[in-house]
């Protein structure tokens, strides 16, 4: 039976009263990647935001074990907790590092990398919130072309995102997947399919981000939804090398086409200053992969 | 004192410093092993995968990318209760140095093997101790092997010293001098070593079943837990930490003593005496260095000096309280550094000068930076320099603020 | 100096509710379902249970009628942009401060 809101685990993992803004997609995400793992998960984390979300000492706001790790650490740190377990034969839990954007696309990429491609047993997410949000929003490599940051304070960024998604496929690891935690019955899913695969996972996540990326905390959903529609992000997983779409994205490719990019960059104060010119760069980039991942698809 | 309780006799073994160290891993069971190439320690992480491969150690060998994610898997590995070792020189260990903290912060028995090597800029691959030495202030046991056995025998101490007191320990041996040397090691067997050495009790450990967070965000200040208990504040967490070191004093010289009982090579004291009962000059020095000072003493004595040796063998937790009485009846002390701080002196001498502050200890004391990249110290500078030094015992002699090199400048 | 009572000798931390106090008393306005329109009010068994899904805090109780812990909700409004019933509206906190109403800012 497909997983649906009416049958999916009333088990929470997320403890009421987190540090989290309202209308956090993090606090959303996490809470469905832990019930999808029920609980028996070890997770490591960088500094980011979740570290936000797990409180400070002497009290925790999730009921799983948890050691943060230094912010270039993440993949190394996963790959200690994999061995200790390893050498001491528990076999029964996994093992989960959840870093932000920059703990994966900037300063966490060397450990990462070097743990792809030692084939480490874990579970890599990446909540992509495309900027350093937990220390005011300054540019990161995930950050859009055009979107005001912290440090992109008037022009907006310059650059093009770097494509993480791409990078980890290249390391040839078992999993990857592209989700987003304004779809969480599809994030869910792909959470469990990587709980059973073993190798190095990778689970890229979508989290708006209603402060940093200026919107109206309520809009958290809509933003997703309208990235998707647009193709901003698109929804899909890569099992062993063949592609599917998933979920929204995969109903687009089935009957429908792709709504303008401007739609979704026009709901966010932090593209305020963006040209026409990054606007249609950005849609050119946006067609570029969608008709990649339309050549690619195996599932349509 | 031979113990009957041993499984067998000597078993000596032509080693180098490298493979004592890997040696010692071994022994000590250890269960997770993760290390990255830098000359001179390459040899430790190619052993050590050797044992693993070859079946004679089960444990996980893990060939990390860097130096900083080489702790990083210690350190988890730690947490979820395994035996964790790693090595390193130099480069790496700057490289580590975040980790140092963290790994000393989360009270970690992890056990690190330094093969002492200068730093950059400029490269160099040779030995001296500015690597170890810029680690002084992360929390870190420091102890200084001046002969291969020494770092066979302390790998195996560091385990039981860590262990004890939570804090992690870096054995520290100089690099070629003792790394690439070869030298006769009694190698201990398994089942003493098993005997001294028992299996690791974690202090934390990370299980679903009872879920802990470790290192979140600490508050300055006390704050109170879900069981309305009043839990530390960061400056608690880091005093339990100096309180820790301070404390270690005793284990360290203990399991010294333990280790000596079982394997007839005491190590009861935190520093090594050579000649020191009736001498008026102490030359002090940390590592191999110690070993060539001996010889320069010899030579001195030869001419009417009465001089002697003091050793460091353990850095940090710093020996002050036991230094006192070893350094009572000198006049002069030679202090020679293969280490410099820049803009002040040699690590070793400020140590030596604040130990002695306030203990009616007038000796004067004399600074000599040496043997920095691998230059060679030979005894005989070692005894010119205490020749060049013996006018600062005359009344109104010189006293040298700032130390003096031994080098071309 | 150091705290009796406290044996850690790491940043040891234990999951606790609250970890940042009554977040309720952030919000500036509150989720308000009409049991008329709310699909498994209506329906009186289990089914939607959209703005379940979609709670970042998982405030949201899965029963019939569905309730919202007050106590801790932020008042982000996500709940009521997924309701499909519109269902779920959001009133400004100055409209319930004449209430006797314990779940209401203290």
């Amino acid at each position: 039976m497909k997983t649906n809101a009416v049958n999916l685990t009333e088990k929470e993992y997320l403890l009421p009263g987190n540090r989290t803004c309202p209308g956090c997609s993090l606090s959303l995400a996490y809470r469905h990647i832990l019930k999808a793992l029920e609980g028996q998960v070890i997770v490591t984390v960088p500094a980011s935001c979740l570290t936000v979300l797990h409180g400070m000492y002497p009290v925790t706001s999730v009921d799983v074990p948890c050691v943060n790790t230094p912010f270039a650490s993440t993949g190394a740190s996963a790959t200690g907790l994999v061995a200790g377990l390893k050498a001491l034969g528990r076999k029964d839990v996994t093992v989960l590092a959840i870093a932000g954007d920059g703990g994966t696309y900037d300063i966490g990429i060397q450990a990462l990398s070097g743990a792809a491609e030692r084939q480490e047993d874990f579970i890599f997410v990446c909540y992509d919130n495309e900027g350093y949000m937990n220390t005011g929003n300054q540019r990161s490599g995930s950050t859009p072309l055009g979107a005001i940051s912290g440090t992109t304070p008037m022009l907006g960024k310059q650059q093009n995102q770097k494509d993480m998604l791409a990078i980890m496929e290249a390391h040839g690891i078992p999993y990857v997947a592209a989700a987003s935690a304004t779809h969480p019955l599809d994030l869910y899913e792909k959470v469990r399919k990587a709980k059973t695969i073993k190798g190095t996972r990778f689970i890229h996540v979508f989290t708006p981000c209603p402060p940093g990326w200026r919107f109206s905390f309520g809009d958290t959903i809509r933003m997703g939804e309208l990235a998707v529609q647009t193709g901003w992000i698109v929804l899909y997983e890569v099992e062993d090398g063949a592609f599917r779409l998933t979920s929204a994205s995969e109903s687009i490719a089935r009957k429908g086409s792709l709504r303008p990019v401007r739609e979704y960059l026009m709901e966010q104060g932090r593209f305020n200053n963006i040209t026409e010119e990054q606007i249609s760069e950005l849609q050119e980039r946006v067609n570029a992969r969608w008709k990649r991942c339309l050549d690619r698809v195996t599932n349509l | 004192m031979i113990n009957k309780k041993l499984d067998r006799k000597a078993d000596i073994q032509i080693l180098d410093g490298n493979h004592a160290a890997a040696l010692g891993a071994k022994l000590s069971r250890v269960q997770v092993i993760a290390a990255y190439p830098i000359t001179p320690q390459s040899p430790v992480t190619e052993s050590l995968s050797e044992f693993v491969e070859g079946g004679d150690l089960h444990a996980e060998y893990i060939a990390v990318e860097s130096e900083h994610s080489a702790m990083a898997v210690c350190t988890s590995a730690s947490l979820v209760g395994a035996r964790t070792f790693t090595a390193t020189s130099s480069h790496g260990l700057a490289y580590m140095h975040e980790m140092l903290h963290w790994v000393a912060g989360t009270r970690l028995p992890v056990v690190l093997a330094c093969v002492n090597r200068a730093i950059g800029a400029p490269w160099n691959v040779q030995n001296d101790q500015q690597d170890s030495i810029s680690q002084r202030d992360t929390g870190w046991i420091q102890i200084y092997a001046r002969n291969n056995q020494e770092i066979l025998d302390s790998v195996i101490q560091a385990y039981k010293i860590a262990e004890s007191v939570y804090v992690p320990v870096m054995v520290c041996y100089d690099g070629y001098i003792l790394s690439h040397t070869e030298m006769p090691v009694d190698v201990p067997s398994q089942g003493d070593v098993d005997r001294f050495l028992p299996p690791y009790k974690p202090h934390a450990i990370l299980d679903p079943a009872n879920p802990r967070n470790y290192n979140l965000v600490t508050l300055a200040n006390p704050r109170v837990n879900a069981d309305g208990i009043l839990c530390h504040g960061y400056m608690e967490i880091r005093y339990l930490l100096q309180e820790a070191l301070q404390k270690s004093r005793e284990t360290i010289i203990n399991v010294g003593q333990e280790f000596g009982k079982l394997f007839a090579r005491s190590y009861a004291n935190m520093f090594w005496e050579d000649r020191l009962d009736d001498a008026e000059i102490v030359i002090v020095a940390m590592g191999s260095l110690a070993m060539e000072a001996t010889v320069a003493v010899d030579m001195l004595r030869e001419e009417g000096h009465r001089v002697g040796v003091l050793s460091l063998r353990v850095f940090r937790p710093f020996p002050k309280d036991y230094l006192i009485e070893a350094l009572s009846k000198a006049r002069l002390i030679v202090v020679f550094d293969k280490n410099i701080s820049y803009g002040s002196e040699g690590a070793t001498c400020s140590e030596i000068k604040s130990a002695l502050y306030g203990n009616r200890i007038n000796a004067v004391i004399r600074n000599f930076i040496v043997g920095l990249g691998g230059r060679d110290v030979k005894a005989r500078e070692i005894a010119d320099a205490v020749r060049k030094s013996l006018p600062s015992l005359e009344e109104g002699g010189p006293n040298i603020e700032y130390p003096e090199w031994i080098c071309h400048m | 100096m150091v705290a009796k009572s406290c044996t850690h000798i790491c940043g040891e931390s234990s999951p606790g509710i609250g970890e940042a106090g009554k977040t309720g008393e952030w919000r500036t306005s509150r989720p308000v379902i009409d049991p008329g329109k709310c699909i498994p009010a209506k329906r009186g068994k289990p089914s939607c249970f959209i703005c379940w899904l979609y709670c970042p805090e998982a405030l949201i109780s899965k029963t019939i009628p569905v309730q919202i812990d007050l106590e801790y909700c932020k008042g982000c409004g996500i709940c009521m942009y997924v309701c499909p019933a519109q269902a779920i509206s959001m009133v400004n906190e100055g409209e319930f401060c004449s209430e006797q109403d314990g779940l209401n800012r203290s």
